[in-house]
């Protein structure tokens, strides 16, 4: 018995419903046909009233969920695709962002996206939005990298009362498993050492700990003890474990999937060089998907993203500078 | 505080009632006084960013939220002082919002026509015009599903405001869920300087209501009897369970866009005509000619709503505004999520 990424979410969301009548879920196609990727199959029938199809309106599904937020409810709403976040930005960030701020009143509505590059998926259906929603102050944004904090992060993120941005990636949907659901778990805000080891911190998210793990495994044969950190929320980041690691190993390597101007790989560096600049032997250095739309092609696609073979030939680099 | 939408509210929903009439007369010239005094704080430098006015708005924003109840929903738009304080909303707490007062409900951390109290039903808009649409509708559907029924929402918006995405989506949704929600249009000729002629081409702006399956109302919006009229039976209807209803109101807004605007693009022709008329003056003689009303009763009212500006005004004068010092600087209400790298940063 074992249980994938995507089961994970929704048990959690099963969960969430049966714990919490306050629960909801709103979103296109999420109702009787379960979801674009059956994140919901079954809820609605399980749990009558409260698993809703929407209009194809990103901004009133999300401004409709901050409306029923405030009158004590706990909506979890589904973006079909992270890039389409994008038509319901302003209410994200302008109208969920700012209310406790504002108004003292909390906002808690948990958006999930599902995020990040599949084969073939092309620019509308691949893109990486953590580093937009953590740009802008009042949002709370989880980038989980295993079945088990996919599972436990989002029950935590329904119970937060603050807007959650919840980044699920595709490309870890069927092929993670876990052998069972987690009991316990990390609260969110805080960082995992996901690999223990010397030679060079590897901080990384959401499905390029996969690769930045495979790229540390690699390095073992050639000697090199890689110590892979993940992040788990991008914001809050977790920056005290980034440093105690950077402090213990000397260099530091951030891996993402997103573009690479002014992202979570770049905030992390920034910190870095700010607070530990003495602690480091190099200059530290990151890796991100090329700085153009997604590509479509397997070929350009495989090429465009950072892969284990990748992370491993920058890690190479950086520990023999 | 919300008390003037709460309980007497209820004791005067009914058209039948004629001190209706008297109320919202009153609230439309306590929002004139108030306004006035605003333009001339912004004219003597004492206001720190814009001032949004509603001047020539009254009788629709009044008649918008009066018939509203303690538990119903209000999320007005720019122009709605009057409908604001028809809901509950107090002079203080305007001037307070208007001078960033520590004392008034936004804190000094937003200002002007962005404030509210959501626990009381009474939401902060953001500038993003249409946005309330989805957020007023999203409140209703919570309370139905909570199982409370009777309850309405009402969102205000101008002929502009009409053409975003956002309020599309908005009164899409609250069709397709046929919430009890009422969607205010103040087509008052402008937005910003921009005439109707080059921000929709349909024949009348009602048209939309019926292109999203609800039902429409027009009205005139210089007349407070109209008004009044109009809104009672759409809030009404909501109330019934009839599902969205769309009032388009037909005015001119005789201020600029804000009061940094002299509104010379206004056409003289229009200034003029009927939609031209100040409200205030239709509600004067309406209540004259009805009998609900003396001169001097009116001259009264001016008085007391004088005198209540001014009462307000010498509070919130010598409030102080917030101290940067004291600040948490956090948007989380979740302390343990806030990112305190940028707090440790500062030290």
């Amino acid at each position: 018995m074992s249980v994938t990424y995507l089961e994970a979410i929704r048990a959690a969301q099963e969960r969430a419903l049966a714990d919490d009548p306050r629960v909801f879920i709103y979103g296109q196609d999420v109702g009787v046909f379960g979801g674009a990727f059956k994140a919901t199959k079954n809820l609605a029938a399980e749990f009558p009233g409260r698993v809703m199809d929407s209009p194809i309106s990103e901004d009133a599904i999300v401004g409709m969920a901050i409306g029923a937020a405030v009158e004590g409810a706990r909506p979890i709403v589904e973006m079909q695709f992270a890039d389409f976040s994008t038509c319901g930005l302003n209410q994200i960030v302008n109208q969920a962002a700012t209310l406790y701020y504002r108004t003292n009143i909390p906002c808690p509505i948990v958006v999930r996206l599902p995020s990040g590059g599949t084969v073939g998926g092309g620019p509308f259906h691949s893109q990486s939005m953590e580093a937009i929603y953590s740009h802008y102050p009042g949002l709370v944004v989880m980038t989980p990298a295993t079945v088990e904090d996919a599972y436990s992060m989002l029950l935590e993120a329904v119970a937060i009362d603050d807007p959650v941005i919840f980044c699920e990636h595709k490309l870890l949907y069927y092929h993670l498993k876990a052998d069972k659901l987690p009991d316990s778990a990390m609260p969110a805000g805080k960082a995992r050492i996901a690999r223990a080891g010397r030679d060079a911190t590897l901080v990384t998210y959401s499905a390029m700990l996969h690769e930045s793990l495979q790229a540390a495994e690699d390095l073992v044969e050639e000697g090199w003890q890689i110590e892979v950190i993940d992040l788990r929320t991008v914001k809050p980041l977790d920056t005290d474990t980034v440093l105690a690691s950077v402090a213990r190993t000397g260099r530091l390597l951030v891996v993402g999937e997103a573009w690479p101007w002014g992202g979570v790989s770049a905030e992390v560096i920034a910190r870095v060089a700010t607070e530990g600049f003495g602690l480091l032997d190099a200059a530290p250095v990151r890796l991100n998907a090329k700085d153009t739309p997604v590509p479509y092609h397997p070929d350009l696609w495989a090429a465009h993203r950072p892969t284990a073979t990748a992370v491993a030939a920058r890690l190479r680099q950086l520990l023999t500078q | 505080m919300i008390t003037a939408a709460s309980d007497t509210a209820i004791a005067v929903e009914s058209m039948d009632n004629p001190d209706i009439a008297r109320r919202a007369f009153r609230t439309m010239q306590l929002s004139r006084a108030v306004e006035d005094k605003l333009a001339s704080l912004y004219r003597a430098g004492m206001i720190k960013g814009g001032v949004f006015l509603g001047k020539g708005q009254e009788a629709l924003s009044t008649a918008s939220s009066i018939f509203l109840r303690k538990g119903d929903i209000f999320g007005p738009c720019i122009r709605d002082q009057a409908g604001r304080l028809a809901f509950g909303d107090t002079v203080l707490d305007t001037l307070r919002t208007y001078f960033g007062s520590a004392q008034g409900p936004m804190r000094g951390r937003d200002g002007n026509i962005h404030r509210g109290r959501p626990r009381d039903g009474y939401y902060a808009m953001i500038s993003h015009l249409g946005s309330m649409v989805a957020m007023v509708g999203g409140a209703l559907y919570a309370r139905r599903q909570r199982g409370e029924t009777g309850v309405v929402g009402v969102t205000s918006i101008g002929d502009g405001g009409t053409s975003t995405g956002a309020f599309h989506e908005g009164v899409n949704f609250a069709a397709v869920e046929k919430l009890p929600l009422v969607v205010v249009v103040a087509n008052n000729q402008y937005a910003y300087s921009t005439p109707n002629n080059r921000q929709f081409a349909c024949a009348d702006l009602l048209d939309r209501a019926a292109g999203y399956g609800i039902a429409g109302h027009k009205t005139d919006g210089t007349d407070p009897r109209a008004c009044l009229e109009t809104l009672n039976r759409a809030v009404q209807a909501a109330r019934d369970g009839h599902g969205p209803q769309m009032v388009v109101a037909t005015l001119l807004r005789l201020v600029g866009h804000g009061e940094h605007d002299d509104a010379g693009y206004v056409d003289a022709g229009l200034r003029k005509a009927n939609v031209g008329r100040d409200c205030l003056d239709v509600g004067a003689r309406q209540l004259l000619e009805d009998g609900l009303a003396t001169t001097g009763e009116l001259a009264a009212w001016a008085s007391e709503a004088q005198a209540e500006v001014e009462a307000a005004l010498d509070i919130a004068q010598r409030e102080k505004g917030p101290d940067p010092e004291s600040e948490d600087w956090h948007a989380l209400s979740t302390e343990r999520l806030v990112d305190g790298y940028f707090d440790a940063e500062e030290e």
